[in-house]
């Protein structure tokens, strides 16, 4: 039998060089955001950069708004996070185990948030904080953002669920323990990776959230919104690109560590938004 | 006391499934279709022009709106987007794909796809902000043009009026490019679970029966990695039809669906014809998604 290496024939060349263009196309712009963090240059994205500066890192520090956006948009994620993770387990847990009358309606209503275009959910959330009179405030955008993050809960938990082997449960109760202590010693580390990759990847999903955050937020800025506002009404445009890199790390991380666990648990989940 | 409890629920599952499934039940029917409910409700009041109040009365009159000329426009423009786009982004995802199902080692595929997966996950706004540096009139794609003495082909470009403008930065090809950009990990990963469950043994059978590569890629991997493509389109359609942040930042005048619904709301106050503005997308998605059913594309998801 021939070994896994050899049967991986080697790519034709034009293969190989196109499937290294579209990583590149992928990758590269984000790069150049860094590139552009060092630009003198106040008003214009002129390339070549026509001098090299670190100003922009001290100027950013200095910016109170900015500093602001970015605590609200933590807080927001934390909470939402918190929900998302209660929320999604609560539902993996049902679905997995009890057959019941409409537990496929239950996936699709999870799914829905992330299925329909974001100015969907957006709008109708606006629709609704309008016509019930609700003042704009944190919740407003901590619902709106639960809505969307549950479902990334709900499909690691429930993937880990279905992995899980029911004959653990059956022999801890055997063995005497009652329902919270079999949670405790045998459901919860069982899926404990799970809930941690599921938990980074709401953060990340709500840290980074605007469509439905401007239909929500009234006059609140969050950090996308924050971003957005320098998108269309540039002020100190490096201090920007200052921001847009630290962002692209701050999601970088959880998402790789995300991924480690699930690859490491040989796991598919979250790979699909 | 901790074991009655346990055993009390024990004995009655239906309570159990009651309390697990009740709040994440009640707060997505409460929230999300109260919500979508009352976008629903909306949709038949209508705008006073005169007072600029929405007067809370059924009308249909806001959805005769939304078929006059220039919503009309709106509607075929940003489809003839969305549908160029899911295009494109299929034949550039396609090698990507077809790379990393049938050639990497595991080793190697693990790393491609955490590659393709990493931005999919990371900040949408921070990579449409890359694009924005990236097309400037005075920045690097301009810069590699003018190296290229490639400047014509770029004016000639920009000045279609359909799809130019005064600079990449502010034109519908410029928008082009960042849809395509943006939703390319959404049509790669479906199209690569799709041929990564096609055998290599039928792939040797097709070469051992005669055919040349280009007629095992026709007549082979095509047809069975089709599911996966129309998986990647149900993305990548779904979310240009809905965006509006590209259109906003990169676009001019010319108004998509998702920067109509944003400004109708927005500055004109009017959120009964943002909502039925809205069913455009939906209504289109619905019929996607089925027609995609029937194509055997939720297998590939």
């Amino acid at each position: 039998m021939p070994s896994k290496a050899e049967s991986h024939k080697k790519a034709p060349l034009g293969l190989t060089i196109a499937a290294l263009g579209t990583l590149l196309f992928l990758h590269v712009p984000m790069w150049i955001i860094f590139l552009y963090t060092f630009t003198p240059e106040e008003q214009t994205f002129t390339f070549p950069l026509p001098g090299f500066t670190a100003k922009w890192y001290g100027a950013a520090i200095q910016r109170d708004d900015l500093w602001r956006a970015l605590t609200l948009s933590l807080q927001v994620a934390a909470i939402a996070t918190i929900a998302a993770l209660i929320l999604g387990t609560l539902a993996a847990a049902a679905v997995y185990r009890s057959k019941f009358f409409g537990r496929e309606a239950v996936s699709f209503l999870l799914v829905l948030p992330i299925a329909l275009p974001g100015i969907v959910t957006g709008i109708a959330l606006r629709a609704a904080i309008g016509g019930l009179e609700i003042p704009f405030s944190f919740w407003t955008i901590v619902i709106g953002h639960a809505t969307f993050c549950v479902v990334v809960v709900y499909n690691n938990v429930l993937a880990r669920f279905r992995r899980m082997q029911g004959s653990q449960i059956e022999a801890s109760m055997d063995l005497g323990a009652n329902s919270f202590q079999t949670f405790r010693y045998v459901v919860l580390p069982n899926i404990a990776t799970a809930l941690l990759a599921g938990g980074m990847l709401a953060f990340a999903l709500s840290f980074d959230e605007v469509i439905v955050t401007t239909f929500t937020a009234g006059q609140q800025t969050t950090l996308p919104i924050w971003i957005f506002s320098q998108l269309t009404r540039p002020r100190e445009r490096p201090v920007t690109n200052v921001v847009a890199t630290f962002v692209i790390l701050i999601t970088f991380l959880p998402i790789l560590f995300a991924q480690r666990i699930s690859a490491q648990s040989s796991d598919t989940e979250g790979e699909t938004k | 006391m901790l074991n009655r409890v346990s055993t009390y629920f024990y004995q009655r599952p239906g309570l159990v499934l009651a309390l697990l499934l009740g709040p994440p039940m009640v707060y997505m029917l409460v929230v999300y279709l109260g919500s979508l409910f009352a976008l629903l409700v909306n949709s038949f009041y209508y705008l006073e022009e005169f007072t600029g109040l929405i007067v809370r009365e059924f009308t249909l009159q806001t959805y005769a709106q939304i078929f006059n000329p220039a919503n009309r426009e709106i509607f075929f423009r940003t489809a003839t987007m969305a549908g160029v786009v899911t295009l494109v982004d299929a034949l550039i995802a396609f090698p990507l794909a077809y790379y990393i199902a049938k050639f990497a080692s595991p080793k190697f595929k693990t790393w491609l796809l955490i590659a393709v997966t990493i931005p999919l996950w990371s900040s949408y706004l921070v990579r449409v902000y890359a694009w924005k540096l990236i097309l400037a009139k005075e920045g690097i794609l301009s810069w590699f043009i003018n190296l290229f003495q490639l400047d014509g082909l770029l004016q000639w470009l920009l000045s279609f009026e359909s799809i130019g403008g005064s600079s990449l930065a502010l034109s519908p090809v410029g928008m082009f490019i960042v849809f395509v950009y943006i939703w390319l990990p959404y049509m790669i990963i479906p199209i690569q679970t799709s041929l990564e469950r096609v055998p290599g043994s039928l792939l040797e059978a097709s070469s051992d029966l005669g055919a040349k590569p280009l007629q095992t890629f026709r007549n082979v991997i095509l047809p069975l990695a089709f599911p996966g493509v129309v998986a990647g389109s149900i993305f990548t359609f779904s979310l240009t039809l809905g965006d509006f942040i590209i259109p906003l930042v990169l676009g001019n005048s010319k108004y998509f669906i998702g920067q109509a619904v944003y400004s109708y709301q927005g500055t004109g106050g009017n959120i009964p014809l943002a909502a039925a503005m809205t069913m455009w997308p939906v209504a289109i998605m619905i019929v996607y998604l089925l027609t995609a059913r029937k194509l055997g594309a939720f297998d590939a998801l």
